[in-house]
């Protein structure tokens, strides 16, 4: 498999402060690889070294073959953005914003109008076109922002935070687009916090804190490696928790966490340490029983990290 | 920068007939009050009406204006809020195909407004000679400085109440010292020799030449200051945009 992005320990200053520091990551034709991680984690600072708003300063990145300081307006020919501010041009009609977009990678009139009016269909907004943007719903807006990042039918299309702001059937509809356009051949790079979408979409993913990263892999390989295959959310207060309910979990082959302000218990066997709960002084009405997923892993990555 | 002209184009042919009312009203009216209201009070100057002496001034005036607002408040909302200067950078352009696209719509609009006030001034009788026709070209030169120098303003500003600024400590000065509402020489020596790096001047003094058919080799001096104030400032706003758009 070829790869289409890679970094080599990529750095990023904004004066003293380093948003950036020294990650690696290659990301694999075709694939879609996510960044999953807080606000200011460094996601969207990598982003824009990738899509040519901001430079590298220390390490290496190479985009489609050619390694770069800042994105030249050839590799962008070949790339499609959406960034995280919807930044469609309110002086203009929908189709008008995808056919002035189109211009922008040397398309004629004539041919971008067909393009973006095909997207638009693609976006499930065929009727659309001659509506003016502030008109549109938000979840809208951000469809119109995918199909324009389309318009020069691109090979890597890097999403930054894509369905922040969406309602639920908004952000499934965009999922489901996204699945298609990888169907198609395309890379998708997708920066989010969303624990559920980087389980829906990405086939690889980095979790990212306080500008490093923190573990890599596919989400379900994540959840097997940092945590235990099943998680009882104890919700109760702290001061309400027996305080030798930790040595009792890790007796039983268990693991507590504390983070975010919560008690989580991980264990290989659900149902086993389900039924002694009452034994270990908690009812089983504060608790609730899952297998573990990714957001575990987020927490247990991060959370601790905060503490 | 051309791909990025045509988006401004596209914009512009759908506000031009608003914008321009609105452009052309003031000038209108700063023409009708002043030139036959106080030139009712004036005999003449340098041979000429004063309706005559400032009609062509206006000309250069709405150039000035037409290119100073758009590179400040029409950039400034298209950098700061509306965040289309991004959204072209993440297209395969440069932040100097951007930059130059802002300079050459202001340029446009700065022409385009220009005309229209000649050709209204030529509807009210106040132009003398086929020279005239020769502002449509030159109104570029000036058009280009004033977008030079307000984007360069705004790649420096991070708020948008600092425009006043630049249009109380900037462009009102320049417009009053023109030569627009009265010759020159009435100043004071060292007020004379300021007034030579107002581009607003130079503007006028060729704009009110060509219109009065007073065509000869002193012009020249007044279009060499334009085109070095061009070739001095050309390169700032690319340089202050890029730091603002690209981190």
């Amino acid at each position: 498999m070829s790869i289409v992005v890679q970094a080599r320990n990529l750095m990023k200053y904004y004066g003293g402060f380093q948003a950036v520091k020294g990650i690696s990551f290659e990301i694999n034709k075709g694939e879609c690889f996510g960044f999953l991680g807080h606000n200011g984690a460094g996601k969207s600072t990598t982003m824009r070294m990738i899509y040519g708003l901001s430079t590298v300063q220390q390490g290496s990145l190479t985009v489609l073959g050619e390694q770069i300081t800042l994105t030249p307006p050839r590799i962008k020919a070949r790339m499609g953005v959406v960034p995280q501010e919807d930044s469609l041009d309110p002086d203009l009609t929908v189709l008008e914003n995808l056919e002035v977009y189109g211009g922008f990678f040397s398309l004629s009139a004539r041919e971008s109008r067909q393009r973006g009016q095909a997207w638009l269909n693609f976006m499930g907004l065929e009727d659309r076109g001659d509506v003016r943007v502030d008109s549109l719903s938000g979840g809208n807006q951000r469809r119109v922002v995918i199909a324009r990042a389309l318009i020069n039918h691109p090979e890597i299309v890097v999403l930054d935070e894509p369905t922040t702001g969406l309602d639920p059937q908004g952000r499934r509809l965009v999922w489901q687009k996204l699945r298609q356009l990888k169907e198609q051949g395309v890379t998708l790079i997708l920066t989010t916090h969303y624990m559920e979408e980087a389980a829906q979409l990405c086939d690889r993913l980095v979790v990212m804190n306080d500008g490093m990263i923190l573990a890599e892999g596919h989400p379900e390989e994540l959840v097997q490696q940092h945590v235990l295959p099943y998680c009882i959310e104890v919700r109760l207060p702290m001061e309400l928790i027996p305080e030798d309910l930790t040595e009792k979990v890790q007796a039983s082959g268990g693991m507590v966490e504390r983070m975010a302000d919560g008690l989580f218990i991980y264990t290989e066997e659900g149902q086993t340490v389900w039924q002694k709960l009452p034994e270990w002084g908690l009812t089983q009405r504060a608790c609730y029983l899952r297998t573990s997923h990714l957001e575990d892993v987020f927490l247990k990555l991060t959370g601790r990290r905060e503490e | 920068m051309f791909r990025v002209l045509r988006r401004h184009m596209k914009v512009f042919r759908r506000v031009w007939w608003t914008n321009t009312m609105f452009n052309f009203l003031e000038p209108i009216l700063y023409m009708t009050a002043m030139g036959f209201g106080l030139g009712a009070y004036v005999q003449n100057i340098d041979g000429i009406s004063y309706a005559q002496f400032i009609a062509p001034g206006f000309i250069a005036s709405s150039g000035m204006w037409a290119s100073t607002f758009e590179c400040t408040y029409g950039s400034f909302v298209r950098l700061q809020f509306e965040k289309t200067l991004h959204s072209m950078l993440a297209a395969p352009l440069t932040v100097a195909d951007v930059v130059w696209g802002e300079i050459l719509y202001a340029t446009v609009k700065s022409f385009f407004y220009g005309t229209v006030i000649l050709a209204a001034i030529a509807l009210l009788g106040l132009v003398q000679s086929w020279w005239s026709i020769l502002i449509l070209p030159f109104l570029a030169l000036p058009g280009m400085v004033f977008a030079l120098l307000a984007l360069s303003f705004t790649g420096f500003i991070k708020n948008i109440d600092h425009i006043n600024y630049y249009i109380t400590i900037f462009s009102t000065p320049m417009y009053l010292f023109s030569g627009i509402f009265f010759p020159l020489d009435s100043l004071p020596l060292f007020g004379q020799a300021a007034v030579w790096i107002n581009p607003l001047y130079h503007s006028v003094e060729v704009s009110r030449a060509l219109v009065l058919g007073h065509v000869t080799s002193a012009l020249l001096p007044h279009v060499a200051v334009l085109a070095g104030w061009v070739m001095v400032l050309g390169w700032l706003p690319v340089k202050l945009m890029r730091n603002r758009l690209l981190s």
